[in-house]
C-alpha cells in the first residue's frame, strides 16, 4: 500500500474522526502528522541543516539501525540508542509517524503505511515552507551530498551540485565529495558555486606548507546578527577513502586550529558561532566538551537521526550538538534567539521528510527529471525480485550487504568475502524489484574494483580487529564513523568492549576454527590502495547485477551478524 | 596569491640561492648534531633504554608546558607529522620517540641559546604507538606523550 498524498491525508482525517485503527492495531492519530510541519517562528537567527543526503534525489526507503552499540562512556548515550530505548530517551510517543522516522520498529508494515521518505523535490517544498516564516534562514549542507547513486557518479556529482543550487544551499562542507578528486571540488567551488555557495573547512590543509585549502569559515548576517559558520570536513577522508584522490591535502580533527578559528570569528564580530561538521556524532560530542565558544555543532557523517540536541558543557559554557540523519530523510531546523550580542535561547526540530505529506516542488522535479533522463534506461533495468526486506544500516551485516557478499563469494569462487561498512544505502521492501539503480544505491563509488586476495588466518583477524577498533575504540577521536566490515562465509564472535586485538574471537569457516597460518581466498571490493586501482578489477555493481540476473529471486535469510559478547542489555541493540 | 608565489618560487628555484641557503643551514645543524651524537640513545630498542642513554630515567610528566601536536590517526604511517613546542625556559634539547618502533628514538634537537623552542618533523610509524616528546630544560627532563593510531584504512563512512 503506497498511498499518494491525498489518500494519506484522507486516511488521517478518517483516523482523527473515528479513532480508526490501522491493521497493525496502532492508532495513528491525525495529531501525529497534522502539525508535523507547523513550526512556529522563534528567535532572530535560523539555520536549516541537511547532511549525508548521499545523492538521493528521489524519495526512497531508509530503515534506521537496529544495532548501534556504544562502548565505554558512550554506552547507552545518544546516538547509541535504538528502537524503544531511543523513543523513551527522547520522549517520542511509540506508534507515531515520528517514531517510525527515528527507529526500525515494526518497520515494513509502517513503511508501507507511511510511504517513502526524502526526495529533493519534497525537501524543496519543506524548505520553502520553513523559509516563508524565516526569510533570512541559512541552509547548510554537511556534505556526503555528491555521492551515493549511479547518476551522481556518472555525472561527477553534477546532478547534486545543480540540485543544491536549486535548493538554495548557502554553505557546505564535505567528505565523499573528495572521491571525485581535489580538482573537481576546487573547480566547482571556483566555478558553479562561486558567489552562490561557500565551501568551508578549517581542517583541510596542503601537505607541503600546511596552507588552508578552503575558507575556514564565513560570516553571514541575519536580522542584523553576524553569524559565523565554520566548516569541519570529515577528518579521515585520506584514511577511510583512497588518499590518491586528494594527495596534496591533509585532514585531521585539528582541535587547536578550530579553537583559533572560533576566536578569529568572534574577533571579527560573530555573535553566533556554529560548526558545520562531518566529524560524526561521537567525535562532535567530545569536541564540544573540549573546545569553547561554539553555540552549536550541526553534525553528520554517522547518519544518526537524533530528535533533540545534546547540550555539552565545557569551560566556556554549553554547546549544542545535533546529528541530522541521512539520505534526505530529515531537515534540521535550529532557531536562535540572540540578544545583546549573545545567544539567549533556542528551539530545535528534526523534521522527517515524508514524501506523501509534502507536495513535490515543480522546478526541482523538472531538474531531477532532466538529470535522470540520460541514465533512465540503464537505472531502471530490473535484475531480480526480493522476497524479504533489504537494508544496510546496522553496526553489522545488513541484508543488502548479504546479497553483495553472496554475489562476491559465488562469482569469485571464494569461501570468504568482505564488504565495506558504509552507512549509506537505501532499503527495499519485501516483494520489490531490485533494479540496477538499487544496486548502485549500495555500491556507487569511484573506486569500485572487486578484488580476490589470498590471506592467512592471521591477516584476516588483523583486518577485522583494525576495522572493529575504528568502530568501537572507547576514544571517539580514534573512530572513523563507519560500521563494521561486512563479512561473508566466516562466522565470528565480537566483543565490542574488549581491547583492540581481543574483540574478534572464535572465527570459523564451515564450523571449523580458522587456521592462523593457512591461506584463504577472500573476495572484496572498494580497495583504497593505488596498487589495487592500477590493477583494475570488475566494478562491484556489474558483478552483483550479473549475480542477481541469474538468481531472479533473492531469498532473504538472516544476515551473517557475529555472535555478540558482553553487550546484553545495551540499549544500542534491539 | 601569496601562496602560489611561494610555491612557484620554490619550484622555479631549484634556485642556487635557495639551495645554498638550505645547504648552509644543513651544515650548521649537522655540525652541532655531530658533536652530540648519542649513538646508544638512537640505537635503543626500548623506551627505558633510550631514556637511560639520554640520562633521563624518570622524566617528569608535563603536558602543560610541552605542547605535542600529532594526528590522532596517521594519514600515512611513513610520514607522521610531529610538532613539539616548549614553553619551559632554558630548553637545551627536545627529543622525539616512537615507543613501538624498532629504534625508539626518532629525533634529537639541540637548542643553542636564544632559539625558539619549537621543532616540527615527520616520523615513520609501522603500527599504532605512543609518540613521546622529551624536553631537557635547565638540566631537568620533562616528557609528554600521545597515541597515534596507524590503521589499514578503508571501510569508512
Amino acid at each position: 500500500m503506497d498511498m499518494n498524498r491525498r489518500e494519506f491525508l484522507q486516511m488521517l482525517a478518517i483516523a482523527s474522526a473515528g479513532g480508526f485503527l490501522l491493521k497493525s492495531g496502532v492508532n495513528y492519530a491525525a495529531s501525529d502528522t497534522g502539525h508535523l510541519y507547523d513550526l512556529p517562528k522563534f528567535g532572530n537567527v535560523s539555520l536549516l541543516h541537511i547532511t549525508d543526503t548521499h545523492a538521493q534525489l528521489n524519495p526512497m526507503y531508509f530503515r534506521e539501525p537496529d544495532i548501534n552499540l556504544g562502548v565505554g562512556t558512550m554506552s547507552g548515550q545518544p546516538p547509541h540508542l535504538v528502537g524503544s530505548a531511543l523513543l523513551k530517551h527522547f520522549g517520542v510517543k511509540p506508534g507515531t509517524v515520528e517514531a517510525h522516522a527515528y527507529t526500525s520498529l515494526n518497520y515494513v508494515e509502517e513503511a508501507r503505511t507511511y510511504g517513502k521518505v526524502g526526495g529533493f523535490a519534497h525537501l524543496a517544498t519543506l524548505i520553502k515552507q520553513i523559509r516563508a516564516s524565516r526569510p533570512n534562514a541559512l541552509l547548510l549542507d554537511g556534505g556526503d551530498t555528491w555521492q551515493g547513486t549511479g547518476q551522481a557518479m556518472w555525472s561527477n556529482g553534477q546532478d547534486m551540485i545543480d540540485a543544491c543550487l536549486e535548493l538554495g544551499v548557502d554553505i557546505m562542507t564535505m567528505h565523499w565529495e573528495c572521491t571525485y578528486g581535489a580538482q573537481r571540488i576546487k573547480d566547482t567551488e571556483e566555478g558553479a558555486l562561486k558567489g552562490k555557495m561557500d565551501v568551508v573547512a578549517q581542517n583541510v590543509k596542503t601537505t607541503d606548507f600546511g596552507d588552508p585549502v578552503f575558507k575556514p569559515y564565513v560570516i553571514r548576517e541575519m536580522s542584523g546578527v553576524p553569524v559565523a559558520i565554520i566548516g569541519q570536513a570529515f577528518p579521515y577522508s585520506t584514511i577511510a577513502n583512497p588518499r590518491y584522490f586528494v594527495p596534496e591535502w591533509s585532514y585531521g580533527i585539528q582541535e587547536e586550529n578550530l579553537q583559533l578559528t572560533i576566536a578569529a570569528a568572534r574577533k571579527n564580530g560573530a555573535q553566533v558561532v556554529v560548526l558545520l561538521s562531518h566529524n560524526g556524532m561521537d567525535v562532535d560530542l567530545k569536541l564540544a566538551s573540549r573546545v569553547i565558544g561554539l553555540d552549536a555543532i550541526l553534525g553528520g557523517h554517522t547518519h544518526d537521526g537524533i530528535p533533540v540536541p545534546i547540550p555539552v558543557k565545557n569551560r566556556g559554557g554549553t554547546t549544542l550538538v545535533t546529528n541530522a540523519g541521512s539520505n534526505g530523510k530529515f531537515l534540521g531546523v535550529l532557531d536562535f534567539e540572540v540578544k545583546a550580542g549573545k545567544v539567549t535561547d533556542f528551539r530545535y526540530k528534526l523534521l522527517p521528510v515524508f514524501s506523501n505529506l509534502l507536495a513535490a516542488d515543480k522546478s526541482m522535479s523538472a531538474l531531477i527529471q532532466k538529470h535522470r533522463a540520460p541514465y533512465e534506461s540503464k537505472l531502471s533495468e530490473k535484475l531480480a525480485t526480493t522476497d524479504g526486506l533489504l537494508y544496510r544500516r546496522s553496526n553489522f551485516n545488513g541484508s543488502f550487504d548479504q546479497v553483495i557478499l553472496d554475489a562476491l563469494m559465488k562469482e569469485k569462487d571464494a569461501p570468504i568475502a568482505f564488504s565495506p561498512g558504509f552507512r549509506w544505502g537505501t532499503s527495499l521492501l519485501p516483494g520489490s524489484s531490485i533494479t540496477m539503480e538499487d544496486v548502485l544505491n549500495q555500491t556507487a563509488i569511484t573506486y569500485p574494483y572487486t578484488t580476490l586476495t589470498e590471506m592467512t588466518g592471521v591477516q584476516i583477524k588483523t583486518i577485522l580487529e583494525d576495522v572493529c577498533d575504528n568502530l568501537f575504540n572507547p576514544d571517539p577521536y580514534y573512530q572513523q564513523g563507519g560500521d563494521m566490515v561486512r563479512v561473508g562465509g566466516l562466522e565470528y564472535t565480537c566483543e565490542p568492549n574488549a581491547a583492540m586485538g581481543n574483540r574478534i574471537q572464535d572465527m570459523r569457516l564451515d564450523g571449523k576454527l580458522l587456521d592462523a597460518s593457512k591461506t584463504y581466498k577472500v573476495a572484496g571490493w572498494a580497495p583504497v590502495s593505488e596498487a589495487a586501482r592500477d590493477k583494475g578489477g570488475e566494478p562491484i555493481w556489474d558483478l552483483v547485477a550479473r549475480h542477481l540476473r541469474s538468481e531472479k529471486v533473492v531469498k532473504v535469510t538472516t544476515p551473517n551478524v557475529p555472535h555478540l559478547k558482553g553487550v546484553a542489555g545495551n540499549p544500542g541493540m534491539i | 596569491m601569496i601562496l602560489m608565489e611561494r610555491r612557484n618560487a620554490l619550484k622555479a628555484g631549484g634556485s642556487f640561492g635557495l639551495l645554498a641557503l638550505f645547504g648552509a643551514f644543513g651544515l650548521l645543524k649537522s655540525g652541532i648534531a655531530l658533536a652530540d651524537w648519542n649513538k646508544p640513545a638512537f640505537t635503543s630498542k626500548t623506551m627505558d633504554d633510550a631514556l637511560a642513554a639520554m640520562g633521563a630515567m624518570s622524566p617528569e610528566n608535563n603536558s602543560v608546558f610541552i605542547h605535542l601536536t600529532v594526528p590522532e590517526i596517521a594519514e600515512n604511517g611513513a610520514i607522521v607529522p610531529v610538532t613539539v613546542v616548549s614553553s619551559l625556559p632554558k630548553v637545551e634539547q627536545i627529543s622525539i620517540f616512537v615507543d613501538k618502533n624498532p629504534n625508539v628514538m626518532a629525533a634529537n634537537f639541540i637548542f643553542p641559546e636564544g632559539t625558539e623552542y619549537m621543532v616540527t618533523t615527520r616520523v615513520k610509524m609501522g603500527q599504532t604507538a605512543n609518540v613521546v616528546a622529551l624536553v631537557k630544560a635547565d638540566g631537568k627532563f620533562y616528557r609528554t606523550a600521545k597515541e597515534v593510531k596507524v590503521t589499514a584504512g578503508g571501510c569508512g563512512g
